[in-house]
């Protein structure tokens, strides 16, 4: 194919990619290190009262958003260097927090509760999701192919579905007097709040990931049984292992690319959880980074939106994200270097 | 074939494993039939502690809302029957009355006349038959079951979520469209040239796709809401404001989308032959008519697969739509989140509930329809490669 073709076919493509992810990239990388506000001009209003023979005046001086011709409030960009990051990382609180011998309290400071929380969060429910896949692609498997197709269907459900609705379909359980809770109550014969419990809600954030994911894990993993060579199983058969060591050592090697996609994808998606805060409300106990800048991005009372601390916080955001991307990024490198 | 004896299975895992899979499909799909049962009672019965009083709902009974033995039985029938036709009978019809080459028309005007037909069935006519049957049978004419469509009501009649619907599906319509026209050309460009760039160009992709979008929206949010003093030289005083625009959030999920679209689309034109372009192009086609006519007829799979994962996209998002659209053009997912902040009263919740049950019905159906393809799209992108 020659190059002006090529461009003519990938044209429209790179041109929505480049003025709508790489241009807002660079924008946002620019925006970290401004800080946009109203100008706020100071003026003397002179106030008077009727009164007896003369007018009683008062002046004050009181500060306004100074409004431009076409009626907007006009704004001032300036350069702040690192200062947004500084707002965000609070560093002078972190330092204190561990002179005073106080680690816990770092964890006050917004940033770094998003970034315990979503760290957490994605390690835990990244080996749940793995396993959780495979064991229910292996037992679909051993099922009878006659109702197999229904519990493709049935599984596809929790992936497929709105995944604020997800989590709250699984909150209404939970929250308040869910039937859940109130039967765990009666199990258990303790009062026992849900929503006010940040280890609990924390529980079932992760309960909500595992729910949803685990059917996109099982869906691969169960093509890739298909494939599993007969032949070698057989001969494992020959050889006397058992069932344990065929799935350690013939079904599981056969599975592992696989395995290594769902984790990257996992990793990739799990690091980004954001509706799982919107669905449970968690945001008084367990935020996530992602939420972090949104709430940022969100207009505040006065209507305003921080978005040089956003784009702080997105930028910082970025960086779990390369050093997710860079060992896969780097063995494609190899194999296209030893390709070509 | 039998199956041989040493691989036969002992009885305990064979129970083991059945016993497991029950558990998974119970909990996949309760909270979603939980929802559906909870959507259809009064409030008082909905948050009920005691599971049963949810299911049967005796206060929704009081009410004068209930379903009698008969109305169960018939309603269950109609609907049994109805879901039978669509899967056996329509697409027989559909076939039989349309041209070829018109089939997408076809399947479009069946499935209208369908809902069309369906509908004045079920919420018209039966109705007027379960009355009357009702009068007469005494005691099986008596509600036993508590259901009540009232939050439905509500929400869709009451609160306008309707137009929430409309803004759906004019979103996720115009994403599915314009990402699989943008995507498909570029799939194929990708898949046909073995050049570094397109590798390159792949590997941007990728970076791309694990982007969080709330990085982008922070750099799309201040142009987008000062668009109109920043196009002015160029547009005059037409300048937009893209702040609130559908048409600004469809660009924006496409271009979300690309990534993931060229990745998919590019690994279903790879298990097309290069032979077949070749061939094209020897009885004289240039690129863009192979590609037109020759390579997508076979593509379809491929092009369905991913407008599926396209309308999810669309469909399902939230931070995006959140973030860039004004309250009356906002879509039912954001919308749904308004029910929760004000939700201060048990009927509140109980529409928040039936809104969130309208939000996922299309989708049930979606994957009841599509299900191969589902499957398919998301392996496509695993085992090939």
């Amino acid at each position: 194919m020659k190059f002006r073709t090529f461009a003519a076919f990938v044209g429209p493509s790179v041109f929505m990619m480049v003025v709508f992810i790489a241009l807002p990239l660079a924008s946002v990388f620019v925006q970290s290190f401004q800080v946009t506000q109203p100008v706020i001009e100071r003026i003397e209003v002179e106030s008077c009262t009727a009164g007896f023979l003369e007018q009683t005046c008062t002046t004050q001086v009181k500060t306004r958003p100074k409004i431009n011709e076409s009626g907007q409030v006009e704004t001032t960009t300036r350069w702040v260097g690192l200062e947004s990051y500084a707002n965000l990382l609070q560093f002078d609180r972190v330092w204190a927090a561990i002179s005073n011998g106080e680690p816990g309290r770092i964890l006050q400071i917004d940033f770094w509760r998003a970034l315990r929380f979503t760290l957490t969060f994605t390690l835990v429910t990244l080996p749940l999701v793995v396993g959780l896949g495979l064991a229910i692609a292996l037992a679909v498997n051993n099922a009878a192919r006659s109702i197999r197709g229904q519990v493709i269907f049935v599984s596809l459900l929790p992936f497929i579905i709105t995944p604020v609705i997800g989590a709250l379909s699984i909150r209404w359980l939970f929250y308040g007097d869910g039937i859940v809770t109130s039967w765990l109550e009666t199990w258990l014969s303790t009062d026992i709040s849900v929503a006010a419990n940040g280890a609990a809600v924390e529980a079932l954030m992760m309960f909500y990931r595992v729910w949803s994911v685990a059917p996109f894990a099982f869906v691969i993993f169960y093509a890739g049984l298909q494939t599993v060579n007969q032949d070698t199983l057989e001969s494992a058969i020959i050889d006397g292992a058992s069932r344990w060591q065929r799935l350690r050592f013939v079904i599981v090697p056969h599975l592992m690319p696989l395995i290594v996609f769902i984790a990257l994808i996992h990793l990739m998606d799990a690091y980004r959880a954001f509706e799982e805060v919107v669905g449970f409300s968690s945001q008084a106990q367990r935020i996530t980074l992602q939420w972090l800048t949104y709430d940022f991005l969100q207009p505040d009372d006065a209507g305003n939106r921080s978005i040089s601390r956003a784009s702080a916080s997105a930028m910082l955001t970025m960086i779990g994200i390369v050093i997710i991307l860079l060992p896969p990024l780097r063995r494609t490198w190899r194999d296209h270097k030893g390709i070509s | 074939m039998a199956t041989p004896k040493a691989m036969r299975q002992p009885a305990s895992l064979r129970f083991g494993s059945a016993a497991f899979l029950t558990l998974w499909c119970l909990i996949a799909a309760f909270p979603l039939f939980w929802i559906l049962v909870m959507s259809f009672k009064s409030p008082a019965d909905a948050f009920d502690a005691n599971p049963l009083a949810v299911i049967f709902g005796p206060r929704t009974i009081a009410a004068g809302k209930g379903l009698s033995v008969i109305d169960l039985v018939l309603g269950l029938a109609v609907l049994w029957y109805a879901v039978r036709f669509a899967f056996t009978r329509l697409p027989q019809m559909v076939r039989a009355f349309t041209a070829p080459g018109l089939v997408i028309l076809g399947w479009l005007v069946g499935c209208l006349g369908y809902a069309v037909v369906f509908i004045v069935l079920f919420f018209g006519l039966l109705p007027v038959v379960l009355d009357a049957l009702n009068a007469i049978a005494g005691p099986l004419g008596q509600p036993v079951i508590g259901l009540t469509a009232e939050h439905y009501r509500a929400v869709w009649v009451g609160n306008e979520f309707y137009r929430n619907f409309i803004n759906s599906l004019i979103v996720t319509g115009g994403v599915v469209t314009v990402s699989l026209t943008v995507g498909t050309l570029a799939g194929y460009g990708l898949a046909r040239s073995g050049s570094n760039l397109a590798f390159w160009l792949l590997i941007a992709a990728l970076i791309f796709r694990a982007l969080p979008h709330s990085v982008l929206v922070a750099g799309y949010l201040p142009v987008f809401i000062n668009s109109a003093e920043i196009l002015r030289p160029i547009l005059g005083d037409a300048a937009p404001t893209l702040y609130g625009q559908p048409l600004a959030v469809i660009a924006v999920l496409v271009a979300i989308n690309q990534p993931f679209t060229i990745w998919m689309l590019r690994s279903f034109f790879q298990s097309i032959p290069v032979e077949l372009d070749e061939a094209a192009r020897v009885d004289g086609c240039t690129h863009l008519q192979a590609f037109r006519r020759v390579i997508m007829p076979v593509m379809w799979p491929g092009v369905i697969t991913t407008g599926l994962f396209s309308f999810l996209l669309g469909y399902n998002d939230f931070l995006v739509t959140s973030l860039l659209l004004d309250a009356q053009n906002q879509t039912m997912v954001p919308a749904i989140a308004g029910y929760f902040n004000r939700e201060t009263t048990t009927t509140d919740q109980a529409e928040a509930i039936a809104a969130a049950v309208s939000i996922t019905a299309p989708l049930f159906l979606l994957v009841m329809v599509f299900q191969r393809q589902i499957v398919s799209g998301l392996t496509a992108g695993a085992v090939k490669g």
